[in-house]
């Protein structure tokens, strides 16, 4: 190619301890190219762009911009040579106002130029094709609009490559859409843009090129138009994929009945401690042998429904059952007790860090583990090692589970719920942060217990496992539900609608 | 109730709280709980007084408190910023060191049975009623408290400041260096604290006793909290403790509270700092880095 690269890496290497994470990394970024960087949770991603924006020094290997080697120790570095970069959690002052965000790169001791800086602001935002007031404050804003002003803030910065990491992890569908016409709009402009991702159909949908990333190395890099989606996933998981497909399915979903209702929520409202409303009149039924997902943006309800089922927190009207039983208001230990699994959002907060697997394993059952007052040690053992084998856990017994890997905890968790065979089973993001093995090892065990006839309330924002898994999905929004569709008939773009707060009804036949 | 008598009291009394109470402000605004204050206006006072007694001036008193206090305000820094010590011991073994420190030297230099008196500052319009006030207390409330305020509010200076206390991560992003950013914050807080504590020993007493600052260091904490991190309401919130503070002295020699215990007039403003705490407990929200160390992973 004739042009000479915006950023160009040479043979980055950046170990933490004993873990390589990127492994002589050669990469560059051309002006008016999207760029896109592909790779599993773990791949090394995110360590390398902060690599290239000074949030971390390398061990080893030369950034050259514009074909002049430079050094760079800080972000203050990286904004000096045109490199602009929107992280995973956006690096905003919340309580802050736009324009204060925005001036945070430019002022210096005293009083700033705020006019100018209005100016130039406008035109970054015009250039994005976006209108952002500069007066209102961060966290008044939605995290499509924050990413916006993100964006804005690097082309305020004179950003000549933006560095976007997941950027689409955080966005429902509309402004997914939204940022790809701006990025398109940004490198017609001369632009080039480094898109992280581990989404196969975004990267093959924006980008020119892609690199694929799989431990720390770059596998490949090629025209984006000059491979499948599947060769893709392929170098990026190093083997082919069989991505549970919903025609696989030996069973059909279950009789859906009243008599086959298993969980049961019925016109929950939630009131929070400011007044809002964080659940409003939600009501779901889950029958037997049926897996109804909860769609939406993390936020809007998704917790709040969860901690009631599980016993932590009161709804304040409205009525959860398992089975015929009445849990509203029952403890935990009772709701287990009733029947409910519960795979939870946050592992380790559901794991006890320090103490080893085994224990963990028989943290919730530690009743049938004792002789007299003391702890059977040797039963303990038998179960872990049991249950270890049927789930593959590659951990030993006595491995402190802190240390684990996200999929291997995982495991741990699942082990310790289905090990119990609960009727229902209340899951939330169970990939999240999982790797392509892992998350399809969790899929196979949750249809496996479909296919068992029990019934699985699933929370997640990802719409790929949702239409993988889910046989009915209801959307929430702002804490409503804005309808229920067949996972098998509805699209993309419906969800997408609801999960922006349209309900159902007012779709018509638009979708 | 004298009225002129006790807006001079009140004077007096809150002009340590306000050089404490801001540079208080400042240091928890850039992310840091600064328990370090109370020693370092005990340094303060000590400084000025031994400095001032070695040289005979007042203006190198001073000077040396406010070196004294940049420096406490360097050891914090250290502590905290560069070693990421936990603030509360940091700052309470700040405290413990540079008491321990003033009092060891003061023993030594001016041990003995009388007191070492030096020179006080004058009055500024003496004998004129509600104007009579000491040069600092003027500097206090039309200098200090005006100037920080525009500072933190409508400078670079100021918003670097906020930003590295609200979110360091995006601070650094944006190509601020958090650590000096927090340094200079420190450095800054901890001469005017000491301005606070040489007040004590230049203006009120003359001369350095024990104990000296009394725990005001301590009151100036609550005051940061009960004014939410904002210069107006700290300076309200100074004057109110003072003047329940001054007013309660004067309350003790009338005859009608003759039978009051006088410890309980003592407790007064203190009592009224709790109760104030207490009410502007709901809805605090304070700085998004406060008590965290910031550390590029
Ligand atoms: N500060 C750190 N200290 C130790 N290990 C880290 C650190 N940051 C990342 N890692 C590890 O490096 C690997 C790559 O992480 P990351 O770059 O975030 O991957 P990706 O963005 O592709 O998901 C992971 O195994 C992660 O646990
Ligand atoms: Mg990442």
């Amino acid at each position: 190619m004739g042009t000479t690269p915006l950023v160009a890496l040479h043979g980055i290497r950046k170990s933490y301890g004993d873990l390589l994470v990127n492994d002589g990394v050669d990469l560059d970024v051309r002006p008016g190219e999207i760029h896109a960087i592909l790779g599993e949770n773990g791949a090394g991603k995110t360590t390398l762009m902060r690599v290239i924006y000074g949030l971390t020094t390398p061990d080893a290997g030369r950034i050259e911009v514009g074909g002049a080697p430079v050094s760079i120790a800080s972000p203050r570095d990286a904004i000096a040579a045109g490199i602009g970069m929107v992280t995973q959690h956006f690096a905003l002052v919340r309580p802050m106002t736009v324009l204060e965000n925005v001036l945070l790169s430019s002022a210096g001791l005293g009083p700033p130029d705020t006019e100018g800086a209005r100016r130039r602001f406008a035109e970054a935002t015009e250039l994005l094709g976006v209108d952002i007031d500069p007066d209102v404050r961060i966290e008044d804003l939605s995290v499509g609009e924050q990413q916006r002003v993100e964006i804005a803030k690097t082309l305020y910065q004179g950003a000549r490559v933006l560095i976007l990491d997941e950027p689409t992890a955080v966005l429902v569908p509309q402004d997914a859409r939204a940022l790809f016409d701006a990025l398109r709009r940004l490198t017609a402009s001369g632009l080039g843009v480094l898109f992280i991702s581990h989404k196969l159909h975004e990267v093959a949908e924006i980008s020119h090129r892609v690199s694929v990333l799989r431990q720390g190395r770059i596998v490949d890099t090629r025209p984006t138009g000059s491979s499948t989606p599947a060769e893709l996933a392929e170098l990026m998981v190093g083997r082919s994929v069989a991505a549970v497909l919903r025609d696989e399915r030996r069973v059909g979903p279950g009789p859906s009945n009243d008599e086959a209702v298993v969980i049961a929520v019925e016109h929950v409202s939630l009131d929070g401690s400011t007044g809002k409303r964080l659940l409003d009149d939600v009501d779901l039924r889950v029958h037997r042998g049926e897996i109804l997902a909860i769609a939406g943006v993390s936020g809007n309800g998704q917790r709040e429904l969860a901690d009631i089922l599980s016993g932590m927190r009161m709804p304040s009207s409205g009525h959860v059952r398992v089975g015929r039983q009445d849990i509203t208001g029952a403890t935990p230990t009772q709701v287990v007790a009733c029947g409910l699994g519960r795979i939870p959002e946050d592992r380790h907060g559901s794991v006890v860090d320090d103490l080893s697997v085994e224990e963990n394993l028989v943290l919730e059952d530690l009743g049938q583990f004792r002789r007299g007052p003391f702890l059977d040690k040797r039963a303990i053992r038998r179960r872990a090692e049991e249950l270890i084998a049927r789930f593959a856990i590659k951990a030993a017994p006595t491995d402190r589970i802190g240390g684990l890997s996200g999929g291997n905890m995982q495991k741990v968790l699942l082990a310790r719920v289905l090990a119990k065979d609960p009727r229902a089973i209340l899951v939330a993001q169970p990939t999240r942060g999982l790797d392509v093995g892992a998350g399809e090892y969790v899929h196979q065990q949750l249809l496996a217990r479909r296919a068992d006839g029990a019934a699985i309330l699933l929370i997640s924002e990802d719409l790929d496992e949702i239409l993988a898994l889910a046989d009915r999905v209801a959307v929430i929004f702002d804490g409503a539900i804005m309808g229920i569709v067949d996972a098998a008939t509805t699209t993309r773009a419906e969800l997408g609608l609801m999960m922006a707060g349209t309900p159902q009804q007012a779709l018509g036949g638009a979708a | 109730m004298n009225l002129i008598a006790l807006f001079a009291a009140t004077l007096v009394t809150v002009t340590p709280l306000l050089y404490a109470t801001i540079g208080e402000i400042l240091c928890e605004r850039a992310g840091v709980l600064n328990l370090g204050i109370e020693g370092t206006m005990y340094a303060g006072a000590f400084v000025g007084f031994a400095i001032t007694a070695a040289t005979g001036s007042i203006g190198v008193g001073l000077l040396a408190a406010v070196v004294a206090g940049a420096l406490a305000g360097l050891l914090m820094g250290l502590l905290t910023v560069s070693l990421g010590v936990n603030q509360h011991v940091a700052g309470i073994g700040t405290t413990l060191l540079l008491i321990g420190l003033s009092e060891f030297v003061n023993r030594l230099r001016f041990g003995g049975g009388t007191l070492t008196q030096v020179p006080k500052m004058d009055l500024l319009f003496p004998g004129v009623p509600f104007l009579e006030m000491y040069a600092l207390t003027l500097v206090a409330f039309a200098v200090v408290a005006p100037l920080t305020w525009w500072v933190l509010r409508s400078t670079g200076a100021g918003l670097r400041l906020r930003a590295v206390g609200e979110n360091p991560e995006a601070a650094d992003a944006a190509g601020i260096n958090v650590s000096r950013t927090r340094y200079a914050a420190l450095v800054v807080g901890g001469a005017l604290m000491a301005v606070g504590g040489a007040f004590l020993t230049l203006a009120v007493l003359g001369t350095f006793t024990l104990n000296i600052t009394n725990g005001r260091g301590w009151v100036a904490i609550a005051l940061v909290i009960f004014a939410r991190w904002r210069i107006g309401p700290a300076v309200l919130g100074g004057l109110l403790f003072a003047v329940i503070d001054a007013g309660q002295l004067q309350l003790a020699i009338m005859p009608a509270f003759a039978h009051v215990p006088r410890e309980l007039l003592i407790a007064l403003p203190y009592l009224v700092v709790i109760a104030a705490l207490a009410l502007a407990g709901e809805g605090l929200r304070y700085p998004g880095a406060y008590l965290k160390p910031y550390r590029r992973i």
